[in-house]
């Protein structure tokens, strides 16, 4: 559990380990009942819709401005997004 | 002492020249300013919703059946996920289980026979945007104080090639790469320039004994940005990894960097890479079912590969030249320019090949008759005339006025002093030495300011020499 939190960046206090552990156990209790059921030749299905090959021509259109790019950016520099260093 | 066979597999990413992005149609330019190409989109604003690109799912195509690949009746695009600021919706939309195209093979000549190159999968994906690392050393991630994001590539279609780990040298992976690189340029998909990273190559690299079976650990090399640094970076890990064995030790899997200052490699900082991207197919996007008559399309716009215009080109001018010719994409411009075989492939490959002038701007019958010419002209007016040929409207002719020095009672004086200026060669020349005799004629060459004719200079100093 501690690992997927880790992997998508959740941080989860010490105490409520226990409450979260069990309420993901029950999710996936609950999302297991699909596997009770005989699949057998049944595709799994990665879109609601019956809808294939639905793409648009590559034809331009125009960007942002860099003003508008950059407007929610908490720090940004030199026309770029700066951020913390990474690795270091 | 034990022989040590490579094992390598490379991963190569091929930057497509689509005119906009892979999920939104903004422009797909290099060299912009930054962040100046961008939309919701490809910024990952809430709300969003990508949609593929026709362009680039038909190259995807293109490039897949050029490799001899199988394409898929139905694919799918999925979410690999990591964080990293390079990656603004925490995660990219690549494809997993099902690629548009999987088992195909690349058929790599060599001079001795046909070496084959299992091709595992060519899929597409986006490619993430470009990072900056400012202060600490050059660039580097180590010691930065802050990066800085660029969103302009973010988002720019990649098809990812996989080869099987079929690669038995440094060499076989640089001449592969150069190959593969040929094709797609032929392909008109990609610029496929490593200096830009519009061609991008990553190694799997393992030894073995010769004769054992199976593979033994593997590391990953990346950031080999020139052929050379592929074949050198490669080498450098494959002599590590003897040198582990040799000491009684085991290779660790792990990431390593190449650095071509030092030509060592070095394990890369973690990005907490942990090998745990939860794929799971991408629920804004529809499966791929690529119709009968796109990939037919796709299939009739593939011509001649470059592997079998070096075999046909071979029997004329040997391997070395026709690999050459093909791989700096000088072959059809030799097929077209009349005149002796090998004297046209030497011209192109030596003293053209140097003056990086585009070979589809060049009048082929006037390179022809230039070079046809080349020996009865001073060496400088060759090479002028040769610079020249890039210009659509260069004319033979008006360089072949200038004749270069054959008549012996204008060199005999020049060969006179040279001779006796340089006793010890002659000397040396006398005695067997036949190399000698290249500088000697460079001496007269250099005397006569480039004009005298060097193949008669040659005969002529043979025969005041006595040979």
């Amino acid at each position: 559990m501690l690992h997927v939190a880790r992997l998508a960046r959740l941080e989860i206090p010490e105490d409520q380990i226990e409450h979260v552990q069990a309420e993901l156990g029950a999710i996936l209790e609950a999302v297991g009942k699909v596997s009770e059921l005989d699949l057998k030749g049944v595709e799994p299905t990665s879109h609601p819709l019956d809808l294939v090959n639905v793409w648009g021509e590559d034809e331009p259109r125009p960007s942002l401005s860099r003003e508008d790019a950059l407007a929610n950016a908490p720090d940004p520099a030199d026309g770029a997004f700066r951020v913390p260093a990474v690795g270091s | 002492m034990l022989e040590w066979e490579p094992v390598i597999g490379l991963e190569i990413h091929v930057q497509l020249k689509t005119r906009t992005k892979m999920f939104c149609r903004c422009e797909n330019v290099w060299g912009e300013e930054e962040n100046t190409r961008t939309c919701p989109i490809c910024l990952a604003h809430p709300g969003t919703l990508p949609v593929a690109n026709r362009t680039a799912i038909e190259w995807a195509i293109k490039l897949g059946l050029a490799l001899g690949c199988e394409i898929a009746p139905r694919a799918l695009f999925h979410r690999k996920h990591y964080f990293y600021p390079d990656l603004p919706k925490g995660y990219q939309i690549s494809q997993y289980d099902v690629p548009l195209a999987s088992g195909g093979r690349f058929v790599l000549p060599t001079a001795e026979g046909d070496r084959e190159i299992g091709i595992v999968r060519a899929h597409l994906e986006e490619d993430a945007a470009k990072t900056i690392h400012v202060g600490g050393s050059a660039g580097r991630i180590a010691g930065a104080e802050y990066s800085l994001v660029d969103f302009n590539r973010g988002g720019t279609p990649l098809v990812e090639v996989v080869s099987e780990p079929d690669v038995r040298s440094p060499d076989e992976a640089r001449r592969f790469l150069q190959l593969l690189r040929r094709t797609v340029v032929e392909l008109e998909i990609s610029d496929a320039e490593m200096e830009k990273g519009s061609l991008r190559c990553d190694a799997n690299v393992s030894l073995r004994e010769v004769g054992e079976s199976g593979f033994r650990t593997k590391t990953e090399l990346k950031n080999m940005n020139s052929f050379k640094f592929v074949a050198d970076g490669i080498t450098a890990e494959l002599e590590r990894q003897r040198d582990i064995y040799e000491g009684g030790g085991e290779v660790v899997q792990e990431t390593l960097h190449y650095d071509p200052s030092t030509g060592s490699v070095a394990p890369l900082r973690s990005k907490e890479y942990a090998d745990d991207y939860r794929y799971f197919p991408e629920p804004d996007l529809v499966p791929v079912e690529p119709p009968a008559g796109m990939v037919e399309a796709a299939r009739a716009e593939i011509g001649e590969l470059p592997g079998a215009r070096i075999r046909r080109l071979e029997a004329e001018v040997g391997f070395d030249l026709a690999e050459g010719l093909v791989s700096g994409g000088r072959d059809r411009l030799f097929e077209e320019v009349p005149g002796d075989r090998r004297a046209v492939a030497n011209v192109l490959m030596n003293q053209f090949a140097a003056l990086s002038i585009d070979p589809a701007q060049v009048n082929a019958a006037e390179l022809g008759k230039l070079i046809e010419a080349r020996e009865t002209l001073p060496r400088s007016t060759f090479a002028e005339a040769l610079m020249a040929t890039g210009d659509p409207d260069f004319r033979a002719d008006s360089y072949l006025v200038e004749v270069a020095i054959s008549d012996f009672d204008e060199l005999d004086p020049v060969l006179d002093r040279v001779i006796a200026a340089n006793e010890a060669q002659v000397t040396s020349f006398k005695a067997g030495k036949e190399g000698v005799l290249g500088y000697l004629v460079g001496q007269v060459m250099r005397e006569t300011q480039g004009k005298a004719n060097p193949k008669v200079v040659n005969e002529r100093l043979r025969e005041k020499l006595g040979a």
